[in-house]
């Protein structure tokens, strides 16, 4: 990237860590052997064992029980997919009702939309104005016919860590099997699978300064999960296909790198943007809760500025943002997590998602609060909303 | 950059051009809302006796292809008769601006609809239009080939996403070929919305898709 860019996009993706390219490089050249091969020869059992290493490092970072319940991906969007049609396969003919929530990923919505279509039944839960799923309504959906509810940790655009232990009681209660997709959140909120009941973890590499192309689901042993990718017998006979094993070094490398630390910073640089952009900038409105918040998430509606123009005025000042402008999105739609939370179309038209890493300083973050205010003030200036009203 | 627009759209994105508030103008008029993500204010001041444009501002509230339009049709009416303004269409904007994004040339025709829309204002106060006409199907048709389908940046009437169009009793019809399903059809729904409903003598517009219950 450019010298001098203020990347603030993290909850998309984020830059490798320089520590984690230099521990999959050997991969590469020199420790190449296929890992299923340790029956073989000896540089696929030294891979083999690279691979076993990465795997029990990421299961002790997830309070696996053992490592074979993590099963490496290409990542979340694979996860997902995998966890909801691996389930509906499996329970075919028996169960066949799903239940999710309206604000999930991509990956998950269109996954179930698809399962749809193949005539699965599928229950979307509501949220409210924060994006805290309703707890009554996901009690009162289960039936017996439900073979899983998938709900996420928390939310990519506004920020929203959902009650995890009290969404995996409800469901476990009621004997169903429990998936959540944790890309956001592994690493920076605490999830021990030692403690929560969770079924099927999706979590990926490229959010916490890792490799793009690598991520697993953790399933727990016992989950009648069918296999995902059939072509041998790699992965626990449940993903076939060559093991990338660079990208699994370098994902266990990315998670020994973080720490409450860096979590405790990317907090109190969310805390400064917040505090700062709301403080400075009159009709701003904080989309998402204040608490029970991603520490790395920002998420902020400004009244009577669209969305799509604020970015462009801060990309041509150097700073990577987001907006969930429908004139920024390909079908021309308002942000859909903005809308479930039952915020107008203007608010949807006007957010700015600030996403956060460890490598963004305070001295960004108050360049940031300044050249927003800037922006802002111009774009208001030129709008004709807004003037009238005192 | 994040959407792919010329350096000109930029330039006028930037610094755009005749922006403002007129307190003493001769007309004004606002198109879309803050709902469909953009909307423009523009005012004229006319010469009476010439018919020509004196002086024009516009605020928006959009995005940078809405604001680069607006400087650009401003910059082209100023100086203009009314009539030769009126025939400032999005396409001499566009041009002009160096090429729009398919995608994003709804946006274009919501700020060049306003300037339109301020000299209908125009004529309507100094009673240089004639009898309000009836709306017909032709009416309907003019105002649809407004619409855009944003995949491919032309009017929903010439690509015949418009199977058939019916106006009874103050009801409109529109049958469109699309499922509900198409990525646009929420957005294409509103905007025939957005024409049609205005319409003096309009009660209610109906956009019938091609997997809607038919009666």
């Amino acid at each position: 990237m450019q010298d001098g860019i203020i990347y603030m996009d993290n909850a998309a993706t984020t830059r490798v860590d320089p520590a984690v390219v230099e521990a999959m490089l050997p991969f590469f050249t020199e420790k190449y052997a296929v890992a299923s091969s340790q029956f073989s020869h000896s540089p696929g059992i030294e891979v083999r064992e690279a691979l076993d290493a990465a795997r029990a490092t990421i299961a002790q970072a997830l309070g696996a029980a053992k490592p074979e319940e993590v099963i490496f991906t290409s990542g979340e969007t694979e996860s997902n997919n995998w966890a909801l049609k691996g389930m509906a396969r499996a329970f075919r003919g028996k169960k066949n009702h799903l239940i999710i929530s309206k604000i999930e990923s991509r990956s998950v919505l269109d996954t179930a939309q698809a399962l749809e279509k193949e005539g699965v039944r599928v229950t979307y839960l509501d949220v409210d104005g924060e994006g805290f799923v309703d707890l009554e309504q996901l009690r009162a959906s289960i039936t017996d016919d439900t073979f899983l509810v998938s709900i996420q940790h928390a939310n990519e655009e506004v920020g929203t860590i959902q009650d995890i232990d009290a969404i995996a009681a409800i469901v476990k209660e009621r004997g169903v099997a429990f998936h959540t997709d944790a890309s956001q959140t592994f690493t920076k909120v605490p999830l021990n699978l030692a403690e929560t009941p969770a079924d099927l973890v999706t979590i990926t590499a490229h959010l916490i300064h890792g490799p793009k192309g690598i991520g697993a689901l953790y399933v727990r042993e016992g989950t009648p999960i069918a296999k995902w990718m059939h072509g041998g017998f790699m992965e626990f006979n449940l993903r076939g296909g060559v093991e990338n094993v660079p990208g699994a070094v370098g994902f266990a490398k990315a998670v020994e790198l973080t720490s409450a630390t860096q979590v405790e910073y990317m907090s109190s640089l969310r805390d400064r943007l917040i505090d700062g952009i709301m403080a400075r900038i009159p009709k701003s409105e904080l989309n998402g809760p204040r608490y029970r918040r991603l520490p790395n998430n920002v998420n902020i509606s400004f009244h009577y500025a669209e969305g799509e123009s604020t970015l462009l005025h801060l990309d041509m000042m150097g700073i990577a943002v987001v907006t969930g402008s429908a004139c920024f999105s390909r079908s021309l739609e308002p942000s859909y997590v903005l809308m479930a939370m039952g915020k107008t179309h203007e608010i949807a038209h006007g957010s700015i998602r600030y996403s956060l890493s460890r490598y963004n300083t305070a001295e960004e973050v108050d360049r940031v609060i300044e050249a927003t205010a800037e922006v802002i003030e111009t774009l208001r200036r030129i709008s004709p909303l807004g003037k009238d009203e005192k | 950059m994040p959407i792919p627009y010329s350096e000109k759209v930029i330039e006028h994105f930037k610094n755009p051009r005749n922006v403002g508030r007129m307190e003493d103008y001769d007309a004004k008029a606002t198109e879309g809302s803050p709902a469909c993500g953009d909307m423009v204010t523009l005012y004229l001041k006319v010469d009476e006796a010439t018919k020509t444009i004196q002086d024009i501002k516009f605020e928006s509230y959009g995005c940078a292809s809405n604001i680069a339009t607006g400087s650009i049709i401003t910059e082209l009416a100023k100086g203009k008769t009314l009539d030769e303004a009126r025939k400032i269409n999005w396409k001499a904007a566009a041009e002009e601006l160096g090429g729009l994004p398919a995608v994003k040339v709804h946006c274009s025709v919501l700020a060049v609809d306003t300037l339109r829309a301020a000299i209908r204002n125009y004529e309507e106060r100094h009673g240089l239009v004639a009898d309000r006409e009836p709306t017909t199907v032709e009416v309907v048709e003019k105002r649809l080939r407004h619409v855009m389908n944003p995949l491919t940046g032309l009017d929903i009437v010439k690509t015949h996403v418009v199977k058939q169009m019916d106006v009874s009793n103050g009801v409109v019809t529109v049958w469109v070929d699309l499922t509900r399903d198409h990525q646009f059809a929420n957005n294409i729904e509103q905007e025939i919305r957005e024409r049609l409903e205005p319409l003096w003598d309009v009660a209610e517009v109906r956009v019938i898709f091609n997997d809607d219950e038919q009666e």
